[in-house]
């Protein structure tokens, strides 16, 4: 049987990585005692399967992931209340927020996950410097960044991969925008929408924008959005396949 | 700041610098485990400080047990610090922000205590910077009353002379118990106000406390380079301080709540300490010699913690610490019961010192039922005649039979350590060590044909309290020539990786480790110019510390290289860590002549001092030795059993010291 556990990663805890999130996730999960199914071999590994990255130091309010259980013992497992156990054992800032099964056959989350839904708060600025600086990103034919990548400097369009992008409300000091990044072929960060955009957004470490985020989003050939969850719950409903 | 003030919480100033640091999860705590102390004026607070990063310093034992035992104090608050690493300490400069706390982060200077653990000699550059980014004067003579209590504890704390100039007071031996004395002397002081002019007499209190020196209250006298006497500046000084032994390592089953850390350290793991102290009798070994004699946690509390422990923390693999973790009583036992244990599902567990004359083909097939953990055996020389000049008595055949258990279990690679320029040491004692490498690999070949071993040496650094302290260190040149042997040696042999410690650093360690006061201004020239992080091959300097010596006038030759005589005052002789220093001199001269001394945990006490100065008496077990290997006497005994000598049921308790 296999697993997806939604949760939320804020305050302190946003500073630890990807990797970090990992490991976190193996101790809770063997302080919960939920059989959790290992790899074979040398080294066995708890099968667990993350999503798609989130940068040190972003909040979110959509992580996911899938575990696998013992197929011998996964099936005694108590669905009802698992959600409050595993927060118990996260650590605070992190808390899971809900727990669906998962037909196996189900592409993973990083192969499924289609985009993303970020808030990204700018401080330091005024609102209509960062409209105009949107508002020059939207109507842009291209959006031009580079990158590093194997050692090499490569330079990206990013503008297919905005899906939206605007300002959210004002904040102290500063803005809220709201942006749909994609995430296929290659997940947009967000660093690199900043860094498309014009002054002064695109100054590095000027202001260290709070970011959290928001949604994940699989879109299905219909052209529908759905949360990971959902997509989930719908497909291991008990109804009849088509 | 007034004591009593309410707590500042630097978290809002500090959040923003960490976007721009790297691994900004050093900085944040949250750890499992993390106590949520309570401050006020009534309560003594401490900030244990490891002066290095937050890898490296969080998993230290020492700290984090002294932690949990003064959070348990209803008078006492504790939280925890490590050294910034540079990125973040030149924000932090930038800033105007001091060194914080990572449980609340709180100023450093806010508290009553600064303490730190020592445990390598080049992190004394950190010691002093991490005190001046505490905003805290780095010459203890300059402190004010208000100023915190600057405190060091660890290994290195048994000639603290080099840093004598910066810190208040030192600790030596075992915290768990001394602890909650100072703390009792600092809060009635606390709740009186830390009044003007006061200082000077809590810290003359302080250097009472047995196992606590303060070296403020030592005048220091020199005959030319030498050093005449260090002598108390007051009648009620005691003029040798004494080292603090807990009796019964069951009295103090801690850490009870380990840390468990949200980015990755080094040791990530459940770590019990099994038994503390060794009398193996290695003579290069300081750590061996300075915490005599053995107590052994029993073993039902051993299990225990590591049942309950692997529960709690989450973690799938625990370290059985000590300094000879085979030698405990009932290891296999422990190991067996860890791995068969369903409720605590796959764990693997580590031995982190092994002997090889006690590592069984037992311990071997329990350990790799779950994950095989990398294997390291510690021969430490290359020859029969060199361990016994440095008491290390395993034959050959204890090396060969250890490695192909562990081959023969499925492992296929291990490490190898040793020393080298060793007391007496010949260019055919160093060949020694490649030899045996390369009669590893063989043995592992019989198993499995990719099989290797990895030789890894460091050069000896000759330590305070121990038989080796008169030895005059290899030169750096000698010590890169030995190396070069081995490496030349070795060259183009498959199966054998070979990996040196650097000898500048030795040459740097060896600078600090046996110095006197004068070194103080040799480790501030260091630090003023940049030197922090020595123990980082990115940021050691060896040319900064013979800068600084030559600055100061002083001579590597003389600190490092020189043999010491017999009648020479050193540095630390004020100081005890329970051993008598004849018997000392008589180890050293037993070594000179290849002579082994066998393990006193079975054999008649050879009066060392450390049980009997004190009044105590080895905790083991078991009154025979573990099975297997030669057991320190080079002979045979792989029946297991007795060893062919008279077992002292009870030893004779001397009073008050020789």
């Amino acid at each position: 049987m296999r697993l997806r556990i939604a949760f939320s990663k804020h305050g302190k805890i946003r500073f630890t990585s990807h990797r970090d999130v990992a490991r976190i996730w193996e101790r809770a999960l063997r302080r919960t005692n939920l059989p959790v199914a290992y790899s074979e071999g040398f080294t066995p590994r708890p099968k667990l399967s993350f999503g798609l990255a989130l940068s040190t130091g972003h909040e979110s309010e959509g992580e996911y992931l899938d575990v696998d259980l013992d197929p011998e013992q996964g099936a005694d497992v108590d669905l009802a209340g698992l959600t409050t156990h595993l927060s118990a054992q996260l650590p605070v800032g992190m808390t899971a927020t809900g727990v669906v099964v998962v037909d196996r056959r189900m592409p993973s989350l990083q192969q499924a996950v289609t985009s993303c839904t970020w808030r990204i708060d700018v401080r330091g600025v005024d609102e209509s410097t960062v409209q105009a600086a949107i508002g020059a990103a939207i109507v842009a034919e291209e959006l031009m960044i580079t990158r590093e990548r194997k050692g090499k400097e490569v330079t990206d369009d990013i503008r297919p991969l905005v899906f939206d992008l605007a300002v959210d409300q004002p904040i102290e000091d500063g803005v809220r925008l709201i942006a749909e990044l994609g995430t296929q072929p290659r997940a947009v960060r967000v660093t690199e929408l900043l860094s498309a955009l014009a002054p002064p957004l695109a100054e590095p470490l000027l202001n260290e924008p709070r970011v959290l985020r928001v949604h994940q989003w699989i879109t299905t050939d219909d052209g529908q959005r759905h949360d990971p969850m959902s997509v989930a719950a719908a497909a291991s409903a008990p109804v009849g396949v088509a | 700041m007034p004591s009593g003030a309410p707590s500042t919480d630097l978290w809002p100033r500090l959040e923003p610098l960490l976007p721009q640091v790297q691994k900004p999860a050093r900085y944040i705590g949250c750890e499992d485990g993390m106590q949520t102390p309570k401050h006020g004026p009534d309560e003594t607070s401490w900030l244990f400080t490891y002066p290095d990063t937050y890898e490296i310093g969080l998993p230290n034992a020492g700290l984090q047990i002294l932690y949990e035992v003064i959070n348990e104090r209803p008078d006492a608050a504790a939280e925890r610090s490590y050294a910034p690493w540079v990125d973040m300490e030149e924000l932090l400069r930038r800033e105007g922000l001091p060194l914080f706390s990572v449980d609340t982060h709180k100023p450093a200077a806010e508290f009553d205590i600064i303490a730190f653990n020592l445990s390598a000699e080049l992190t004394y550059t950190n010691l002093v910077n991490c005190i001046d980014l505490a905003g805290v004067p780095v010459h203890s003579a300059r402190r004010a009353d208000a100023d915190p209590l600057i405190a060091v504890g660890g290994h290195c704390t048994y000639n603290p002379e080099p840093i004598a100039d910066f810190v208040d007071l030192v600790v030596l031996g075992d915290g768990e118990e001394v602890i909650g004395d100072i703390t009792d002397l600092v809060g009635e002081w606390k709740r009186s106000g830390k009044n003007a002019g006061t200082r000077e007499g809590l810290l003359r209190a302080l250097s009472k406390i047995e196992g606590v020196y303060v070296p403020s209250m030592y005048e220091v006298e020199y005959d030319g380079e030498f050093l005449a006497a260090v002598n108390p500046r007051y009648p009620d000084v005691p003029e040798k301080v004494e080292k603090r032994t807990v009796t019964d390592l069951a009295d103090w089953p801690y850490p009870k709540q380990q840390l468990v850390p949200m980015t990755e350290v080094v040791h990530d793991r459940l770590a019990v300490e099994v038994f503390r102290g060794c009398t193996r009798g290695c003579r290069f070994c300081q750590a061996g010699m300075i915490t005599r004699p053995v107590r052994e946690r029993p073993a039902e509390q051993v299990s225990r913690m590591i049942s309950e422990g692997l529960q709690r923390t989450g973690y799938d693999e625990v370290s059985l610490t000590s300094l000879s973790t085979a030698d405990f009583s009932g290891i296999e036992k422990v190991v067996a019961d860890t791995i068969s244990d369903q409720g605590v599902g796959q764990v693997s567990v580590a031995l982190p010192s092994l002997r090889v004359d006690a590592f069984t083909v037992g311990i071997a097939a329990e350990l790799q039922r779950a994950r095989r953990t990398g294997l390291t055996f510690a021969p430490e020389a290359g020859s029969w005649r060199m361990r016994q000049v440095i008491n290390k008595l395993i034959r050959e055949e204890d090396l060969y039979g250890a490695v192909e258990s562990a081959y023969s279990q499925g492992w296929r690679r291990m490490k190898l350590y040793f020393l080298t320029g060793l007391p007496t040491e010949t260019d055919e004692d160093t060949l020694g060590i490649a030899e045996l490498g390369r009669n590893c690999v063989e043995l592992g070949k019989k198993y499995n044909s990719s099989a290797s071993v990895t030789v890894s040496v460091g050069g000896f650094v000759p330590k305070p309290q121990t038989p080796f302290q008169w030895f005059g260190q290899n030169t750096e040149e000698e010590l890169r020539r030995k190396v070069k042997l081995l490496k030349n040696d070795l060259r183009g042999t498959k199966g054998v990786q070979f990996k040196w410690h650097d000898t500048r650093a030795s040459l740097a360690e060896g600078i600090t480790s046996r110095g006197d006061r004068r070194l103080g201004a040799v480790i501030e020239y260091v630090w003023r110019h940049g030197g922090t992080f020595q123990e980082w091959s990115e940021h050691f300097s060896i040319d900064l510390w013979l800068e600084a010596l030559a600055a100061n006038g002083l001579d590597v030759e003389w600190y490092v290289y020189r043999h010491r005589t017999e009648d020479e005052v050193l540095p630390w002789d004020h100081l005890s860590a329970g051993l008598h220093k004849d018997f000392l001199w008589q180890d050293w001269r037993d070594a000179l002549e290849e002579l082994g001394l066998e393990d006193c945990r079975w054999t008649p006490c050879y009066d060392c001092g450390a049980c009997t100065g004190y009044g105590i008496e080895h905790v083991v077990a078991s009154a025979t030795p573990p099975a297997g290997g030669s057991q320190g006497t080079g002979v045979d005994l792989s029946a297991g059993g007795a060893v062919p000598v008279t077992l002292q049921t009870s030893k004779p308790i001397g009073v008050g010291g020789s």
